[in-house]
Parts: structure tokens; C-alpha cells; sequence
């Protein structure tokens, strides 16, 4: 009877011991992971390391055995992880002041040096981070502000990433890739500087457009004013004689006319004007 | 008993039911109370007993492990049975993938429908979803804040833009990058602002912006490619691109400038217009006028003259002068005055 009894809470016992024997035995590697076996402290082999140009599916993820109690696993992101600089303030040679914030991106592909050597992927990210910063630093110090908005800015980013991926090896990590977010005149006297010169070259251009404009108008008009003269012209020029009589004719209209805002007029005439040869009769 | 005696057959009945059974042997209704009571509490009693007496057998007993398993061993094996279902058959939807690993590590994707696996512990199946495309947007058309980036030609503009992406290959997704929406909005960032380094100011004002969404686009996906992010740029959509607020002033004064150059120039087209117009006019009536005067030169230009002089003189004061030796005397105040009532009127 009491033997019987015991039984199953033996038979408990044992299926929990081996499901921990299993558990400390056996781990599934995920893809994402890189493992570092440590046993007794010391990092003994590497599961699951990255290597570049390896398919996901023939990587070495998947279930490892490894001595149970003895071994211990540490984690290490197998992924591509970033930095993210604080924003810094670089002088250019040219004495602007740019306010820079920058990124790397790094993966860790020696797990095991970056496990002596950092410890943990923060570890690693807050020591790259203020030689980023000091890369960028350096780097931007050397050229013209103008540099950052060329061609030359590819070659800039190379010479950061190179001397960040340096460092970086030394942490078991490789720099994938550094690029600036943003760069920015910082607040301020450069910024309002920086205002002020568009501010006034916008004001430039509308003086420009504007005397533009003026200049087209008055080709406009005196050009009109050609055409109609060349046609006034063409059509007086037959008998010069006779328009100097026909605008005669009506100037004396418009002159003498009682407009709107005219005065009136007055005429004296000598009895020797033209208009009065018949009113004396003479030729008669 | 002078009562069980009232109480005749029936007393005893009742009060052997809240009574002692004293009275019962008398009565052949008594008995059944007393004895059904009897073997009830008997029964109890002995039930308790036996039940710890067979299960004392049952363990000890014929059919220990039988008897024994039902309650919690159906329970595991329903358990399991459901973790199978569960864990082994995957509803994918119309627009996911299912990302397979087998111990963690990456085995195959499967299409949409539905998916068998191995159960839970062996493989695993992540769904993600490929069909939806995802935005993200950088800077923000609202005034209050500004996304000020530097323009080829040093110049400054606020500049808001969305992202839209769909992920390419579920599985590089999944593994490949830490915090991929994170970087997919950093990349944009670092790629507009390169590319909006290279522009002009007027440009990414104005006709460039659909040359940069693009560029920007083809920059992003280059990026992501070499990461092996396994995402596609969709497009880069540019909502807002204009000069900061602290300089629009002077940019609102260049488009009054273009107003106001338009309008010089219409005016001047009107007046030319006028001018052309008015000239061809005069030209066409002196032509008619000339034909006929070609004709009878003598005596039209005499008809002329006197229509004119009749139409002028008509309307105006005249003073005729006759005797030449008669120095003539002008009224001159009347002759002022009248001009000076005129400009009054």
C-alpha cells in the first residue's frame, strides 16, 4: 500500500528533475541571437555567429545541447542595432556653428570579443557613442560648412564610418552604416543670420521681378507706339499736303470745341482771315 | 401515552418523525420512519467508511491506476490535445505571411490559408502581415513646430513628408533589424536631407518636389537593401514644403512682386492695344477721307474748310475786327472773365 502511494509523486519528481535537466540542457537558438556558451565563467564556444551573406534558415540557430549547471548561455542581439548620438555642436572651418545629430548602425559580429571585452550590446553602444560623436566632430572640422550639402558628404560619412568601425572592432562590432540625421544651424544669432540672408535675397528678387516687369511694360508700349506710328505714316505719307490740312481740320474742332472741362472761347477775327473773304465781298 | 392515544394512528407517526421511535412499535406506520431512518443514518455513516475503506482498496487494490487517472490525466491529455489544435493548425490571413522556426531557427514561410506546424515548443509560426502599407510621418504640416532642413544653397525650409512602406520579406523583417520602424524613419530622415542638399531652395519649393520624393525613395530603398531590411519603399509623399515662418514674409513679397510685374505688363499690352487700334483707325478714315478728296481735290478741301469753321465758329464767342485803321478796342475783362466762368462751371 505505502509504496504504491508514493509512487506517482515519485514519478512527478523525476518528470520535473528531467524537465529541468532538459531545460539547462537543451536551447532553441533564435535566429535574432547569437549565444556564448560560458562555462564556469569562462566563454568556451559560440552558436549561432554571424556570418555575412548566410541565409536565414542555414545560419546556426536551432535547438544546442550543452552540459547542464556547467554551461551557461549568454544572449547577444544578432541583429543590425543603432546608436543614437546626442546632438552635438561642430564647428566647420568656416566658422558656422551646425548643430549635427547622427546615427551608426552596427551589428556585433565577434560575440565573443564583445562579451569580454563590453559585456552587454548597451555596454557597447554607450562606449561607441561619444567616439561617433567625436568622428563626427573631427571629421566636419576639417571642412567648409558647404561640404555637408555637396558630393563631398558621401566621402565624409566614409571617412566617420571608418574611423568609428575601428573602434568598433575593438568591442567585437562592425559599423554597418553612419549617417547624419539632421544638420542644423542652431538657434539663435546663425539661424536668424541665416534668415536674414534669405530675407533679403527674396526681397532682391522681387526688386528684380519687379523691374522685370517695368522694363517689359515700356518695350510693350513703345513698341505699340512705333507701329502705330509707321502705320500713321503709311497712310499720311501719300499726301502730306493735304494731312497737314485734314489735321488741321480737326485740331481747330478739338481746340475750339466747348468740351466738358474746357473754357469757352473767345475768337477775334480779321476781316482778312480766309473764312471771311466772301463776307467782304472783294472777290465778287 | 393519553396523547398518542388522542393522537390514535396518526400521533405516533408524527412525532416519530420529530420524536424518538418509542411510540412506533405499535403502529405499522411508525416502523417505517424509524427504520427508513435507520439504515439513512446507518447508510451515511457506513458510506463514509466505505468510501474510505475502497478507496483505501481502490489504490491498494484491482484496479488502482484506472480508477485513479480519469480526473486529471483526461485532464492533460484534453490539455494537450487542444495545445496540438492550437499550436499545430495557423489561420494565415489574405494579406500575411506566416514566418516559420523550427527550434529558433528560421525553416520556411508559408503563404496565406491555413498552416500546419509541428506544436509550439518545436516550431513556431509568426504571422506578419505584407499586405498593409505602413506610414510614417516626418515633420508635421501644423505651424507650431517646424522641421527646418538645409537646402543645397544653404538655404532653410520647413519640410513635411510621410513614408510608406509594406514589408518585402517577412523573414528578414523578423530577423534582420533591431527596431525596423525606428530605422526606416531614421533612414528617411538621413536620405531626404541628402537629397534635399543637392536642391535647390526654389526647387524643393516649388517643381523639383516629386523629382526628390523620388530620389528620396530610391535612396531609402538602397539603404534598406544593404541592411537586408526586407522592407519596399512605397512612395515618399511631401505634404508641406514651404520657406520657415520667419522669412514667408519676404517670400509672400516676391509673389506680390510677380503680381504686380504681371499687372505692369497688362496694362502695358491694353495701352498698346489702344494705341495700334486707334492708329488704324485714324489711318482707315483718312484713307477714305483722301479717296475722296483724290477725286475733287479743289473743291472738297474748300467743303472741308468751311465745315469745320462752321462747326467751330458756331459754338464760340467771335469778335470780327473790320476798319484796319480803327484801333481795336478788346474788351479784355469780358474776354478773361468768360474764360474764368467756364473753368468755374
Amino acid at each position: 500500500m505505502s509504496p504504491s502511494l508514493r509512487n506517482p509523486l515519485l514519478i512527478a519528481f523525476i518528470a520535473i528533475a528531467l524537465l529541468v535537466l532538459a531545460g539547462s540542457t537543451f536551447a532553441s537558438v533564435p535566429e535574432t541571437k547569437q549565444a556564448v556558451v560560458v562555462r564556469f565563467g569562462q566563454p568556451k564556444r559560440v552558436i549561432n555567429a554571424y556570418h555575412p551573406g548566410v541565409d536565414f534558415g542555414r545560419t546556426g540557430a536551432g535547438l544546442i545541447a550543452r552540459w547542464p549547471f556547467m554551461e551557461q548561455i549568454v544572449w547577444i542581439d544578432k541583429r543590425i542595432l543603432s546608436i543614437k548620438m546626442e546632438r552635438q555642436q561642430v564647428l566647420s572651418t568656416d566658422q558656422l556653428r551646425l548643430q549635427v545629430d547622427a546615427f551608426a548602425r552596427y551589428r556585433i559580429v565577434d560575440p565573443l570579443q564583445m562579451y569580454v571585452s563590453a559585456g552587454t550590446e548597451d555596454r557597447v553602444s554607450d562606449q561607441l557613442k561619444p567616439i561617433l560623436g567625436s568622428a563626427i566632430r573631427n571629421e566636419l572640422g576639417k571642412r567648409p560648412f558647404a561640404a555637408l550639402l555637396s558630393p563631398e558628404r558621401g566621402q565624409l560619412m566614409a571617412n566617420i564610418q571608418r574611423a568609428l568601425d575601428r573602434v568598433a572592432r575593438q568591442y567585437g562590432a562592425e559599423i554597418v552604416d553612419v549617417r547624419i540625421k539632421r544638420a542644423d544651424l542652431p538657434e539663435g544669432t546663425p539661424l536668424d543670420s541665416a534668415y536674414g540672408r534669405m530675407r533679403t535675397a527674396r526681397q532682391q528678387e522681387a526688386g528684380a521681378i519687379r523691374a522685370q516687369g517695368y522694363k517689359q511694360a515700356q518695350i510693350i508700349r513703345a513698341e505699340a507706339d512705333a507701329e502705330a506710328a509707321s502705320t500713321y505714316a503709311e497712310a499720311y505719307g501719300k499726301d502730306p499736303d493735304f494731312y497737314a490740312f485734314y489735321r488741321a481740320m480737326q485740331s481747330y474742332e478739338t481746340t475750339f470745341a466747348p468740351g466738358e472741362n474746357q473754357g469757352r472761347s473767345s475768337i477775334i477775327l480779321s476781316p482778312d482771315n480766309q473764312y471771311l473773304q466772301e463776307f467782304k465781298g472783294k472777290n465778287r | 401515552m393519553m396523547n398518542e392515544n388522542r393522537g390514535g394512528p396518526w400521533g405516533p407517526s408524527g412525532d416519530g418523525g420529530s420524536g424518538d421511535g418509542g411510540g412506533g412499535p405499535r403502529n405499522p406506520w411508525g416502523q417505517p420512519p424509524r427504520k427508513r431512518r435507520t439504515p439513512g443514518v446507518g447508510a451515511n455513516v457506513g458510506s463514509i467508511d466505505d468510501f474510505l475503506r475502497r478507496s483505501r482498496e481502490k489504490f491498494g487494490g484491482r484496479f488502482p491506476h484506472q480508477e485513479g487517472r480519469p480526473y486529471w490525466l483526461y485532464g492533460l491529455g484534453v490539455f494537450l490535445l487542444l495545445w496540438l489544435l492550437f499550436t499545430c493548425f495557423h489561420l494565415v490571413g489574405p494579406q500575411e505571411r506566416g514566418v516559420v522556426t523550427l527550434f529558433g531557427k528560421y525553416s520556411r514561410t508559408v503563404p496565406s490559408g491555413i498552416a500546419m506546424t509541428l506544436p509550439l515548443p518545436i516550431e513556431r509560426l509568426q504571422k506578419v502581415d505584407v499586405g498593409q502599407i505602413r506610414t510614417r510621418d516626418i515633420g508635421s504640416p501644423d505651424a507650431s513646430q517646424e522641421n527646418l532642413i538645409l537646402t543645397g544653397d544653404q538655404n532653410i525650409i520647413d519640410l513635411a513628408y510621410s513614408v510608406r512602406w509594406t514589408i518585402r520579406d517577412p523573414h528578414l523583417y523578423l530577423f534582420q533589424i533591431n527596431d525596423p520602424e525606428a530605422t526606416i524613419a531614421e533612414v528617411a530622415e538621413s536620405a531626404m536631407r541628402a537629397v534635399l542638399a543637392t536642391v535647390s531652395l526654389d526647387d524643393a519649393i516649388g517643381a523639383g518636389r516629386s523629382d526628390i520624393e523620388q530620389r528620396v525613395s530610391i535612396v531609402m530603398q538602397q539603404v534598406l537593401d544593404r541592411y537586408g531590411a526586407g522592407v519596399r519603399i512605397e512612395g515618399i509623399a511631401i505634404k508641406q514644403s514651404d520657406p520657415p515662418a520667419a522669412v514667408n514674409d519676404a517670400f509672400k513679397e516676391v509673389s506680390a512682386a510677380q503680381q504686380e510685374a504681371q499687372s505692369y505688363i497688362n496694362q502695358a499690352r491694353a495701352y498698346a492695344q489702344q494705341q495700334t487700334a486707334r492708329a488704324q483707325g485714324d489711318a482707315a478714315a483718312f484713307d477714305k477721307v483722301y479717296a475722296q478728296y483724290k477725286l475733287a481735290p479743289e473743291v472738297t478741301r474748300r467743303r472741308m474748310y468751311y465745315e469745320t469753321m462752321e462747326r467751330v465758329l458756331s459754338k464760340v464767342d467771335k469778335t470780327v475786327i473790320e476798319a484796319p485803321g480803327v484801333t481795336p478796342y478788346l474788351p479784355l475783362p469780358q474776354v478773361q472773365r468768360q474764360p474764368q466762368e467756364g473753368a468755374a462751371r
